[in-house]
């Protein structure tokens, strides 16, 4: 086989490791443990911070910013919470989420392609 | 200049002081024209002019005293103006790439490209049209995918901006170096069509699904446009306009003909006939009077009349029924585990794809093999939709439950609309649901030659002064008939008997045949007719004045008019329908036969009715029980899904699945309808949504292209990407022309 052939399989094999890697191997991230009432979270190719933890049964109020003009991340789906909210371009959205039982609630980009995680403490 | 008027939550306020230092930040703001805050309610209302002031400086301005002003109530107008503002920049951008797109194409796709002017045949002229295109009008892509790689995500932008990269920084480089690629053999050709107009039918994709896309949430506008805007108030004996959000409960509200009832009450004065249709789904219009209760947002159509408002803000009947739609369209269905599940991980398969096709393609291809890896290994990033398969169920679920809603049909969440495609058997409880559950004269017979008129008017005259459930549906007969009742004396309720008393000079006697036997008044001749009702499920009570049986009042409790037809409707889709009550054997029978109904479980106690809906669900049945909603709770909580008729305010919305507010039996069966072409409607969404991905996927990796030399060409894979999402969406619209 020529030597360019060799490099281009070589090449492929690794982007297909290397996207593996990076998409599928990506460890959760660390909580950002939400100690007063409101959390403000940034929309921009995901959310940021993408995990929170809050305390449950009590009222907290998460501030969505949306700074990203994809379509793609103009809503925002809370489905254990019944909440789907349009989040206007640099505008900030809040929700108000008052969790009666521990565990891990996620929440969504209106097309599912974005993820987050509220950890219920 | 567009100036509006709208109300704000404020928190954080606790005095007078607070309430001056909020207007003042206000009215601050430039755009503001006025500004009062409400202390007691919290909320701010603004006037001020859109086009130079927004929400958010409101916001900023008050955030700045210490105070919150909550956006949450965003104001239905702006959004609107911001959306179409977006929508025309991307109609632009749409209209900008696919003309200089169009151009290079004439000057590059062979066959054409003889008939173009020369200089547009000239790949420095092609690289100077496909620029703008690919950093201008597709910048949204990189900022996106850019901004999802920092957090390690990827999207379908990501997957654009990967493959229109590819095809310009490709042609470019055969722009500026042609001589390489010629020097290993390939033309030096650039495919800066490709990336431009592919760019072009992604936004354009991307304008029409937006658009689409209103039409989803179109009932949560129309309900939130119901809302009234002011109330006039009457105050100190004038009335006074105010708006909506500083009524109070207790304040009386006037309302002329042809208004809108701003919140929900009580006539206090007055009567007239109100148009409900846009909360009930019922289009006749329905008489109200002193002390009945009216909701806000309904049409007064024809009297004056003032009423004492009950329930304000988020209590109204409005308010909970716009939050209980945006709720199910918030909550999501059991069926969209699997496109969630697929969604995940799609867009890195569909990459990790991408560099299997470029090495298969360069190492076994054809040649020019780097063109055909390259093309393909843009086809195969362009086709990929994942939106198609995130839009699949909740744009269907949005669509079906605002449907409902606009039939007065209120289903609580997506897994309810869900569970509702899979009932086979319906429950009803009897009374209050199937009759009116309250009883009325449904027989007056006289058995000689006295007349009716004047047997009922005798009957209840003489129960007036009865508390008996019974005697008040006497009472109301005559009234309704407007008979004029007499004076009586000597009266005396007989317990377990019936009633006795003097009517004029006449010894009345009216009750059951235990009082007749007592009196020793003969009712053998009545003796047929009697067990005749009675076997109808009705109570019979006799009348004997001076000792001979003059008459008898036959009192029922009477079936609701729909009740007959909506248990029908359900046997016809093969539905089995039971009826449930704590109704002796006889009478159940008797309004079962009456209804159509075969299966009957009578002398259920009201603890006992959660059992019996087990014990139905034990044969392998899934059930739906149709209740009131309050006193049925437990039985509607176990069924599969509990149906609560909703009345009036009361409406029991949280104890149910799905809630009837316009009191229609028929809507049991166009609630399962409703469910059953949603269902339809997601499956196939997902079917497309799946099938279009494992199709087309493959196809543009070229696997036909061993048998058949078929490749999709970048721009074809484009059209396809565009059109997938917009035909889900769409198909999720036709929804709409479902007749439930």
């Amino acid at each position: 086989m020529e030597l360019d052939k060799i490099f281009v399989g070589l090449f492929s094999i690794g982007g297909i490791v290397f996207t593996y890697w990076f998409f599928l191997m990506r460890k959760d991230e660390e909580a950002v443990v939400v100690s007063t009432n409101s959390v403000d979270i940034a929309v921009d190719g995901g959310y940021s911070p993408r995990v929170i933890s809050i305390p449950k049964g009590k009222k907290t109020t998460i501030n969505f910013f949306r700074r990203d003009s994809s379509t793609c991340l103009e809503e925002v789906v809370l489905p254990e919470f019944k909440i789907r909210k349009y989040l206007p371009l640099n505008r900030k959205v809040s929700i108000v989420v008052n969790p009666k039982e521990s565990g891990s609630y996620e929440f969504a980009c209106g097309m599912n392609m974005f993820h987050g995680k509220i950890v219920v403490e | 200049m567009k100036e509006i008027k709208q109300s704000f939550p404020i928190r954080g306020m606790r005095c007078a002081s607070c309430v001056k230092v909020t207007e003042r930040a206000l009215k601050k703001v430039p755009g503001v024209t006025d500004a009062v805050v409400n202390l007691a309610t919290e909320r701010a209302t603004v006037t001020f002019d859109t086009e130079n002031c927004t929400s958010q400086q409101l916001a900023n301005s008050v955030a700045t005293t210490g105070y919150t002003l909550e956006l949450e109530d965003q104001n239905e107008e702006e959004l609107k103006a911001e959306k179409e503002k977006d929508l025309s920049q991307l109609r632009s951008k749409v209209f900008i790439s696919l003309l200089l797109g169009a151009l290079i194409l004439w000057g590059s796709f062979p066959g054409i490209m003889s008939t173009a002017p020369v200089f547009l045949q000239n790949f420095w002229i092609q690289l100077l049209l496909a620029t703008p295109v690919q950093f201008w009008a597709g910048a949204e892509f990189y900022r996106t995918a850019i901004a999802a790689l920092k957090h390690r995500t990827s999207n379908m932008d990501t997957l654009v901006a990967l493959g229109t990269t590819v095809a310009y920084f490709y042609s470019l480089f055969v722009t500026v170096f042609p001589e390489i690629p010629m020097k290993l053999g390939m033309e030096a050709m650039p495919s800066f069509d490709v990336s431009a107009i592919v760019i072009g039918l992604v936004l354009l994709g991307r304008y029409l699904e937006t658009r689409a896309k209103t039409g989803t949430s179109e009932a949560i506008k129309k309900l939130v446009g119901l809302q009234a805007k002011t109330a006039r108030v009457v105050r100190n004996g004038k009335d006074i306009d105010i708006p909506i959000e500083q009524v109070q409960v207790g304040d009386v509200i006037r309302v002329r003909p042809g208004e809108k009832i701003p919140v929900d009450g009580v006539v206090f004065e007055g009567d007239s006939s109100i148009d409900e249709s846009m909360i009930s789904g019922e289009s006749i219009p329905v008489d109200k009077t002193k002390g009945d209760t009216v909701i806000g947002s309904t049409i007064n159509k024809s009297g004056t009349f003032t009423y004492k408002a009950m329930k304000i803000g988020s209590e109204t009947m409005l308010a909970q029924i716009i939050k209980l739609v945006q709720e199910a369209q918030g909550s999501k269905a059991p069926i969209q585990k699997l496109a969630d599940a697929v969604s995940s991980y799609f867009v890195p398969i569909v990459i990790m794809l991408s560099f299997t096709t470029f090495g298969i393609w360069y190492i076994f291809g054809p040649q020019p093999a780097f063109l055909f890896a390259m093309l393909n290994t843009v086809a195969v990033l362009i086709i990929a939709c994942p939106c198609a398969m995130g839009l699949a169920t909740p744009t269907a679920i949005m669509v079906g439950t605002g449907i409902g809603a606009e039939k007065g049909i209120l289903i609580r969440d997506a897994e309810s609309l869900e569970t509702a495609n899979k009932i086979n058997t319906v429950v009803f409880d009897k009374t209050g649901t199937l009759t009116h559950g309250k009883p009325d004269v449904t027989d007056v017979v006289s058995l000689g030659k006295v007349k009716e008129s004047k047997i009922l008017r005798i009957a209840a005259s003489i129960e007036k002064g009865s508390e008996h459930s019974l005697a008040e549906a006497i009472v109301k007969k005559a009234e309704e008939e407007e008979l004029e009742l007499e004076k009586v004396t000597k009266f005396k309720a007989i317990a377990g008997h019936g009633v006795e008393g003097t009517v004029g000079k006449d010894k009345v006697y009216f009750g059951n045949r235990r009082l007749m036997e007592r009196e020793k008044v003969d009712y053998q001749t009545a003796n047929e007719l009697l067990s005749k009702y009675e076997n109808e499920g009705k109570t019979v009570m006799l009348l004997a004045v001076n000792g001979k049986l003059i008459g008898l009042v036959g009192v029922a409790d009477t079936v609701k008019e729909t009740a007959k037809a909506g248990v029908k409707a359900l046997q016809k889709r093969g539905i089995d329908v039971v009826m449930i009550t704590g109704d002796n054997h006889r009478t159940a029978d008797a309004i079962a036969q009456k209804l159509g109904i075969n299966r009957v479980l009578a002398e259920v106690l009201p603890d006992q009715k959660e059992a019996e809906v087990r014990k139905i669900q034990a044969t392998g049945a899934k059930v739906a029980m149709v209740g009131d909603g309050i006193n049925d709770a437990p039985a509607l909580a176990a069924a599969d899904i509990g149906i609560a008729m909703g009345s009036g305010t009361d409406v029991a919305i949280e104890a149910a699945d799905i809630t009837l507010i316009n009191k229609d039996l028929k809507s049991v069966s166009s609630a399962i309808e409703l469910s059953k072409k949603t269902m339809r409607t997601i499956k196939m969404n997902l079917f497309w949504a799946f099938g279009y991905n494992v199709v087309l996927i493959p196809v543009a990796m070229g696997v036909l292209y061993p048998f058949s030399g078929i490749l999709l060409n970048p721009i074809f894979a484009s059209v396809a990407m565009a059109l997938s999402s917009v035909s889900v969406v769409s198909n999720s619209l036709l929804l709409k022309r479902v007749n439930v």
